[in-house]
């Protein structure tokens, strides 16, 4: 969603033609999003059928321009107004999940799993750090916009590795506590339909509450991977 | 006992060196048979939880505990063969330590701080003063040589923590979460000078809970229960963004 607003943003400040479009976007982005010219027509062609952006004739060497109408200057005003609801796909974020499901097998060593990516995590980090200790301070606005979007990758990874550091601690207390027990598969039916809500409150196995627990805080803490900057 | 020749490059070897803490049913492993080396060029980082024995394994990297098994090697120097007044020595000569909370002597300059181990180490005042200079300078703060503690922000005293550390000879810096007292930003400037003093022919462990900061390391590797379970190397051809300057 971001790459249509983003677009109609840049938008605002004058008609552009699609590969021009496309290189603002890069700039404006430190090139940590790179788009190909197929996506910005595409896009356009979204935006023109909802009254967004309306096509030029073509100037004299027939470039087709785009300019923003009004109804698209109020949606890029919104879009600015309003905060990004990452929301359900943030709840739904990969690791977490796979986290949530470890912790129920039987055999698993979940300190394991989560130091394997814990590693990972970390080397991410390492690489991202290196990236843009070579770059020192950005000198330009260009820069600095590839140095936002390099920070907000670095601390989207420094909270991952705390959400890892946390959950090992919480799955430890768990353990002690006696509650970290795999769950075996349920012998009941399942109901049909959405699974009903009580699952979660109810005096079901301790274990799947402490996980959901984790999984909660993970929608908290994980962030940007989703938008489009960890491409 | 004879001694294998380390690396040239060597500044820091651990073999297998093992802390426990008081005698038999009560006794509490600290570190459970740690090897480590730290080269020149190279900065590690020490992760783990509180108590995996990340502080235990920095005091006797610095001899400043004794371990209870396994070598410490500075430097190409045994430990285990010196005595208490020798690793002093060799302390003040070959290691320098960034703390948490900077350590400086408040009725001293920022400059008397740096000198002050030369001093202890017999050094000739001007010449202590000339590399005290050399090593603020290294870390941006030439011009605040002559400010108490109290004059510098936090950042600025970590710095001439820093430039304590490296200053003369030293190469070896061991750092205990060294960005703990300061914010973000500032403990950013200090990162980067410290990885600059490395990336200059130091070498060092920052011990620290925070992966941002970790990160700055060639190497970090994870302690969990005294015992190194993992580690995470950089690797320099892989770079997950692109653009600016592509490293």
């Amino acid at each position: 969603m971001s790459v249509r607003q983003s677009l109609l943003a840049i938008l605002d400040q004058g008609p552009c033609y699609g590969y021009q479009l496309r290189a603002e976007f890069d700039r404006r982005t430190g090139s940590s999003w790179p788009l190909n010219v197929g996506q910005i027509y595409s896009t356009l062609d979204r935006l023109e059928r909802d009254g967004l952006v309306e096509r030029t004739d073509g100037d004299t060497e027939g470039q087709i321009y785009y300019r923003i109408t009004a109804a698209g200057h109020r949606e890029v005003a919104e879009w600015l107004r309003s905060p990004v609801q990452r929301g359900v796909a943030a709840a739904r974020d990969e690791l977490a999940i796979k986290l949530a499901i470890a912790a129920t097998l039987p055999g698993v060593d979940i300190a394991q799993v989560i130091q394997v990516q814990r590693a990972a995590t970390l080397k991410s980090l390492q690489e991202l750090t290196r990236a843009k200790n070579a770059s020192g301070e950005p000198e330009s606005p260009e820069e600095l916009a590839w140095t936002l979007v390099a920070d907000a990758m670095i601390f989207a990874a420094e909270a991952e590795a705390r959400w890892l550091d946390h959950s090992e601690a919480r799955l430890a207390r768990a353990s002690a506590a006696g509650l970290a027990a795999a769950l075996p598969l349920s012998t009941e039916t399942p109901k049909r339909g959405r699974p009903a809500k009580k699952a979660r409150g109810a005096a079901g196995p301790a274990k799947a509450r402490a996980v959901t627990a984790a999984t909660v805080e993970a929608a908290s803490v994980v962030t940007a991977h989703g938008e489009g900057v960890s491409r | 006992m004879s001694r294998a020749a380390t690396a040239p490059d060597e500044l820091l070897r651990l073999d297998g060196v093992a802390m426990h803490y008081g005698k038999g049913e009560t006794s509490v492993t600290a570190l459970a048979g740690i090897d480590l080396t730290v080269s020149r060029g190279e900065l590690v980082a020490v992760m783990g939880a509180s108590g995996s024995g990340k502080s235990t394994l920095l005091t006797i990297a610095g001899g400043l505990t004794r371990p209870t098994s396994g070598e410490v090697i500075v430097e190409g120097q045994w430990l285990s063969d010196m005595s208490p007044a020798r690793i002093a020595m060799l302390r003040r000569r070959s290691l320098g330590f960034v703390f948490q909370d900077f350590n400086l002597v408040p009725v001293l300059t920022a400059i008397e701080n740096v000198t002050l181990p030369l001093e202890l180490d017999g050094w000739k005042r001007g010449k202590a003063r000339r590399a005290a200079l050399d090593a603020l300078d290294s870390v941006e703060l030439a011009d605040r040589a002559d400010r108490f503690p109290d004059d510098l922000s936090g950042g600025q005293q970590q710095r001439v923590a820093i430039a304590r550390a490296i200053v003369g000879s030293r190469r070896l810096i061991l750092a205990d979460e060294p960005t703990g007292a300061l914010d973000s930003t500032t403990g950013e400037v200090v990162l980067r000078m410290l990885r600059g003093r490395v990336d200059a022919g130091a070498g060092g462990i920052l011990v620290t809970h925070d992966a941002r900061h970790a990160a700055w390391a060639d190497r970090i590797v994870f302690l969990r229960d005294g015992r190194i379970v993992d580690e995470s190397t950089a690797d320099r051809a892989e770079s997950l963004l692109t653009g600016r300057h592509t490293v």
